[in-house]
């Protein structure tokens, strides 16, 4: 376990995924794409955290201390790869900074979760559907069990009745598929390793994407819905919403390219033809997934049988 | 719809405004108005379509808000006055707003129907959609 493979997992992998995360959030199914992009982020953070652990693990049993407390011959491991200080010492602090983040971020992340579940609960009403009588328009759905869509007058007044159709079918496609999990997953998977962040925002397209499929298929008309984005979006801009998300995501953080936002993207999406599976870039994805899979396993094998060899018989 | 209790001298799409309008007034005073009061306080605030609001249309719309459980209102004298509605949706809706406005993890665990939209975004919809489907959402206000 050695310097190239560490690089490979840790950014090489990574960096590949991420040339990747665009194309297919844009031009593949989006149920597919949220899957792939998903499990991909999952697989490269747990390769590049086992790269981590076995180079900063291969260092310690060299210490004769830890060494002597696994009942390891160092005479045996000296005949393993040979792994410098220094690496393992970078290798430790970023192990340890991925696991810190991890943890912050589940912490975070759950905190958020059960206080919506909560909400989802308090909700007044035994209906999906809660409306508020507030004149901005805004809708949104609170993830729980069961988790409820939010829609206020002001929403329902600026859209018609097929528009409205489109918007129920749209954030109920979020509960139904669950969709916070993903993001939820992709984020963390981004947490542990900055470069994965990419995939994790290309998630949250693809969910707004998938949901939108999902409605278009229940109005019968992909234009419909499309019409419909752009009235909600216009008329929540325009309509007083409180700015409560201003300071969110896409106003602080400037898009990187500078390019248009999710709400263009997903109208211009719905007014191109139907999305195909592109089997192409989703054969890279995995492959980069897998490759990095099979690595990871190799170097963890064979550190495994080293240290199993170098064990003191009992 | 409820919009179907129109009043003539309104364009259909000027009324989501309006109703934010009176509803503004309400919230600020704090106290059941009159429909006259009502117009006097629109009369003088900066909305310029809210200005010139005819007494009818006034009270077309606060009965409109009314049949929507937005607004209270009770008899006094010969008119009615109205007051904002503290219904348990608004309050709960409310309460997980003022809730959100705290962390940014909470937001992202909602899924809004629309992100937010920037003014090159607006005029890509327009681009988008103009050619065949008219303006995307009209103009609120």
């Amino acid at each position: 376990m050695t310097l190239p493979l560490v690089v490979c997992l840790t950014v090489l992998f990574p960096l590949a995924s991420m040339f990747l995360a665009r194309p297919i959030a844009a031009r593949t199914d989006p149920r597919w794409g949220t899957w792939l992009l998903t499990g991909a982020a999952v697989a490269l953070a747990a390769c590049s955290g086992l790269a981590l652990t076995l180079v900063t693990f291969a260092a310690l049993v060299r210490v004769p201390f830890v060494a002597a407390l696994g009942r390891w011959s160092p005479a045996v491991i000296d005949r393993g790869d040979t792994t410098s200080a220094v690496l393992a010492i970078v290798t430790g602090l970023l192990l340890g900074m991925a696991l810190t983040a991890a943890a912050r971020f589940a912490l975070r992340r759950g905190r958020a979760l059960a206080e919506a579940f909560r909400h989802a609960r308090g909700l007044p009403g035994r209906g999906q559907v809660v409306v508020t009588s507030d004149a901005a328009a805004d809708a949104y759905t609170v993830p729980g069990r069961p988790g409820r869509i939010v829609v206020s007058t002001g929403m329902l007044d600026s859209l018609d009745d097929v528009g409205r159709v489109a918007l129920l079918a749209h954030e109920r496609a979020h509960l139904s598929g669950q969709h916070y999990a993903f993001t939820s997953a992709a984020r963390l998977a981004a947490a542990t390793n900055p470069l994965l962040r990419p995939l994790a925002e290309a998630v949250e397209f693809t969910v707004e994407r998938w949901a939108d499929e999902c409605a278009a298929r229940v109005v019968g008309d992909r234009r419909l819905v499309a019409e419909t984005i752009a009235r909600a979006a216009v008329a929540a801009k325009h309509g007083g919403r409180r700015r409560w998300s201003a300071a969110m995501l896409g106003a602080v953080f400037p898009r990187p390219d500078g390019g248009p936002g999710p709400v263009p993207r997903r109208v211009a999406a719905l007014l191109a033809p139907p999305p195909r599976r592109r089997w192409i870039l989703q054969a890279a994805v995995v492959a980069i997934a897998l490759a990095a899979g099979v690595l990871a396993v190799e170097a963890a094998r064979d550190m495994h049988e080293l240290l199993e060899t170098a064990r003191y018989p009992r | 719809m409820l919009s179907a209790v129109g009043s003539s001298d309104v364009p259909r799409r000027a009324r989501g405004a309006l109703e934010a309008a009176i509803m503004d007034v309400l919230w600020q005073a704090g106290r059941p108005l009159s429909p006259g009061q009502v117009r006097e306080l629109l009369a003088a605030s900066g909305d310029a379509t809210a200005r010139q609001l005819s007494y009818s249309t006034v009270v077309t719309i606060l009965t409109r808000l009314h049949v929507k459980k937005v607004l209270a209102r009770k008899r006094v004298g010969r008119s009615f006055h109205y007051a904002p509605l503290a219904d348990e949706a608004g309050l709960e809706a409310r309460r997980l707003t003022a809730l959100l406005d705290g962390s940014a993890d909470r937001e992202a665990v909602l899924s809004r129907f629309v992100a937010d939209l920037s003014d090159s975004d607006e005029e890509l919809l327009r681009r988008l959609l103009g050619s065949a489907g008219g303006r995307p959402g009209g103009d609120a206000r």
